[in-house]
């Protein structure tokens, strides 16, 4: 049974350049015993924040300046030291985003599990361990009895995700925080880890707390919603009444972003060109025997898009490399315009490179921090098309006008960039070679639920204006949908089912595509309910 | 975060001026001088005593350190003398005044020798892949297995103790170092997908290198070259101590510190003095480094 939460006027300061900064003022709410609790915003609202005050925790260079936290009887914040660590793991749980950077790679499933249990001296060795196994079974982990015995490589990450959960509850927590627990896996084990941890939290009566940034996933498992954006509350309610007839303006707009929306050219005589832009056929590559990629057929025509979807592993990825002659197939040809691609980049003219440019997932990476915007946007402009001086100037000015983004950021390194506008630039410099095709590998998987929204709706109009083609990879069928003309569905390497735009809804489909589309979390309270078991 | 919100602030902010860009850069220099905290600071205004020794202390010393003086042998620190008198009554402190462009400037030759190499092969190595990586490794870690004084005893033997081969002899042994932290840089750099993305575009191995990789590994490896040029200084002193390096009638400090080693019964100053400036200098160097601002926090900026 958990215990009730309140909190109260709750303030975390971080120490900044100008300094100190609040980056949560003034939040107060309570949980009744027993309920569960969502936080959602998107990234920088303070929702990890809020979750980790409530263990008495403020990251490196934050500080608790005020407010108080009850769980249950204690006063969190007024603690001692080893008080506050008894809390920790005892009182209140936490699991974390990513599981496999939380797991110790050296040591047995097992040992980590119980370590809770035994730090703070709970249950002797071998009840913990029986204790452990029970948890296992209740969270449908595969063969309980032996799972401890495993390593972290041993398992699948959805298995980890739920062997932390375990990890949490060994110590009978009065609550437990989740913090995005399955925002890193794919949809098909989502639907797995969700119905664990419900089942859990609910058989237990935990008093929980859930963060995270998708509503869909939040309707799911929330009894309350608390929206927070820049560090303060925008609005409190049940789950019913936020995804229903939400009051706040900022609560639409999240809603606004999350519900699906149609993202099309709406120019579909273009395809009445008989030579396909694109066409891979019997493509295979791999890394040594591994193989990666088997026997793929595709055709684009010119200003369509096509998405590539599938799980990690599936190699959709590496088909995006091949296309860009990053990684040279060892079967198949790919056509481009009438004339086969050579496999190596080293062997492809410049102006074949061209015509092909690819962006990727992690504007983070993507960007080159030590050069300003306006030198990265100036590189292929004069690799390229030899522009410079005022020409080049212009351009620049040109192109980031194109992304929606104001001429002043041209001067600013990466690092001064919000990851929507990273992501802009990222566009920007894949279109500053005109190309007849871009290659989008996960472009907005990185950001949140309204910067993507609003980078797809930027794509889709570029592709008006420019009649540019996009071969789109990811993982997530919903995205796919609304910006593309036609869906290739991949699993192990393997081109499964090819559906057009016309058929999105009509079925029969590819069992596995139907799965992945049954799995896509929709935004009502019951789904999870609804969709049976998956078997895959 | 807000995409629409934040352009509008920061396009009043950023108003076109052409002075705009040189404040800004004289104003982090001004930042990241504040935030460089004491011990740092001190240690600075060793190193620069030292540069100034170097620079100006020939023409400043009048009495010239190699003119023998009335002076006794192995005198104690007095007014006249602040450092004492060696072994043939000569002023210290000029000698060691005098050393301090030898010393230094050897050192700082050998250093930049050794990580300006070892940052190209490095880069080179990362860039090409492969064949060119794994050879260049290879000759670099054979250099490695050589001992770094038994390589030298060879090179002086072999070409004779001139200020070139001290220098190449140092550039030599440090450089399979520098080139190891730069590759683990580069490779990593290399990694990103921007650099992904240039090979993508077409750009050459050269260009990979020099504009997406290097500025990217280029603090570290400064801060690495700081390191480096105490290891040389150090280097450096104990084959002068050896007789190896720096000839009579040039001294550097370790020179000094081996013909005065007859004061060591007598405790006279002209024994310490010169090892306490190898100590000065390298200490204060270490200090610096790892008490600059940007080498803990390089993304904070």
């Amino acid at each position: 049974m958990g215990a009730p939460v309140t909190v109260s006027q709750l303030t975390v300061v971080a120490q900044g350049r100008a300094g100190e900064q609040a980056i949560v003022g003034n939040l107060s709410f309570s949980i009744a015993p027993g309920e569960v609790l969502a936080l959602i915003g998107e990234s920088g609202s303070g929702k990890t924040t809020t979750a980790l005050a409530l263990m008495g925790h403020a990251r490196s260079g934050c500080r608790i300046a005020g407010g108080s936290i009850r769980i249950g009887d204690i006063d969190v914040l007024s603690l001692a030291p080893a008080a506050t660590r008894r809390l920790r793991g005892c009182t209140v749980a936490y699991i974390a985003q990513s599981a496999a950077a939380s797991f110790n790679p050296s040591r047995s499933i097992m040992d980590q599990v119980i370590e809770p249990a035994r730090i703070h001296r709970l249950l002797s060795r071998t009840e913990a361990e029986a204790k452990a196994v029970a948890l296992f079974r209740e969270l449908a982990l595969p063969d309980p009895e032996h799972i401890g015995a495993r390593y972290p490589h041993q398992v699948s990450g959805g298995q980890l995700q739920r062997l932390m959960a375990a990890m949490a509850l060994i110590t009978d927590p009065q609550l437990v925080i989740l913090d995005e627990p399955t925002t890193a896996l794919d949809v098909t084990t989502q639907i797995e880890v969700l119905r664990a941890f419900r089942r859990v939290v609910r058989e237990r009566r935990a008093t929980a707390v859930y963060v995270s940034h998708d509503l869909a996933v939040v309707a799911q498992m929330a009894d309350h919603i608390l929206v927070l954006r820049d560090g303060t509350m925008r609005e409190l309610g049940c789950t019913e009444q936020i995804i229903e007839a939400p009051r706040h303006e900022y609560t639409q707009s999240l809603l606004a972003a999350a519900l699906p929306r149609q993202r099309t050219a709406g120019q579909a005589s273009s395809t009445a060109q008989t030579q396909a832009l694109l066409q891979v056929s019997e493509l295979s590559a791999g890394y040594g025997q591994n193989v990666v990629l088997q026997d793929i057929d595709l055709k684009l025509y010119r200003g369509q898009a096509i998405g590539v979807i599938g799980e990690s592993g599936s190699g959709k990825t590496t088909l995006a490399r091949a296309i860009a002659g990053l990684m040279a197939p060892s079967k198949g040809r790919i056509r481009f315009d009438g004339q086969d691609l050579a496999p190596r980049l080293a062997q492809r003219s410049k102006e074949d490179l061209r015509r092909i440019q690819i962006v990727f997932q992690m504007a983070d990476t993507a960007l080159n921090p030590s050069q300003t915007v306006s030198s990265i946007l100036a590189r292929p402009l004069q690799f390229y098309r030899g522009l410079r001086g005022a020409a080049l100037q212009a351009r620049i000015d040109e192109l980031l006008d194109l992304v929606q983004l104001p001429a002043a950021l041209a001067q600013r390194l990466p690092g001064g960039l919000s990851g929507g506008q990273k992501q802009r630039v990222n566009l920007a410099r894949a279109l500053a070679a005109e190309p007849d095709l871009i290659l989008c590998d996960e472009v907005t998987s990185a950001l949140d639920t309204v910067v993507g929204a609003a980078v797809l709706d930027l794509m889709a109009q570029l592709r008006r204006e420019l009649g540019v083609s996009y071969l789109f990879i990811s993982h997530d069928l919903h995205t796919v949908r609304s910006v593309c003309d036609e869906i290739v569905v991949m699993q192990h390497g393997r081109k499964l089912a090819q559906v057009a735009r016309a058929d999105f809804e009509r079925g029969p489909h590819h069992p596995y595509y139907e799965l992945l589309a049954r799995s896509v979390p929709e935004l009502r309270r019951g789904w999870l309910d609804e969709v049976p078991a998956a078997a895959v | 975060m807000n995409d629409s919100a934040l352009p509008t602030a920061t396009a009043t902010a950023a108003a076109p001026s052409a002075t705009a860009p040189r404040r800004a850069a004289r104003g982090a220099v001004r930042r990241a001088f504040h935030r460089v905290n004491r011990v740092g600071l001190a240690s600075l205004a060793v190193l620069l005593f030292w540069l100034l020794a170097a620079l100006l202390g020939p023409s400043l010393m009048s009495n010239g350190g190699s003119s023998l003086g009335d002076d006794a042998v192995f005198a104690p620190v007095s007014a006249a003398h602040w450092f004492g008198t060696d072994y043939l009554g000569r002023d210290v402190l000029a000698r060691v005044v005098q050393g301090t462009r030898l010393t230094i400037g050897v050192a700082l030759a050998a250093t930049l020798l050794a990580s300006g190499c070892g940052t190209l092969l490095a880069l080179l190595a990362a860039a090409s892949g492969r064949w060119i990586d794994a050879v260049l490794s290879r000759a670099v870690d054979t250099l490695t297995s050589v001992p770094g004084k038994m390589f030298a005893l060879i090179m002086v033997a072999a070409f004779g103790s001139s200020l070139p081969t001290l220098i190449l002899t140092a550039g030599i042994i440090y450089l399979p170092g520098a080139y190891r932290i730069a590759r683990s840089l580069a490779v990593n750099i290399d990694a990103m997908d921007y650099v992904t993305v240039a090979r993508a575009r077409g750009e050459g191995r050269l260009y990979i290198m020099l504009h997406e990789i290097l500025p990217n590994i280029v603090g570290p490896m400064l801060a690495d070259l700081g390191l480096r040029f105490v290891y040389v200084v150090l280097l450096l002193a104990s084959l002068s101590f050896l007789g190896l390096g720096v000839q009579p009638p040039a001294a550097d400090w370790g020179s000094l510190v081996r013909e005065n080693i007859g004061a060591l019964p007598v405790g006279g100053a002209a024994i310490i003095m010169p090892a306490l400036s190898i100590a000065s200098l390298t200490i204060a160097v270490n200090l610096l480094i790892d008490n600059l601002p940007w080498r803990s926090g390089h993304e904070a900026h």
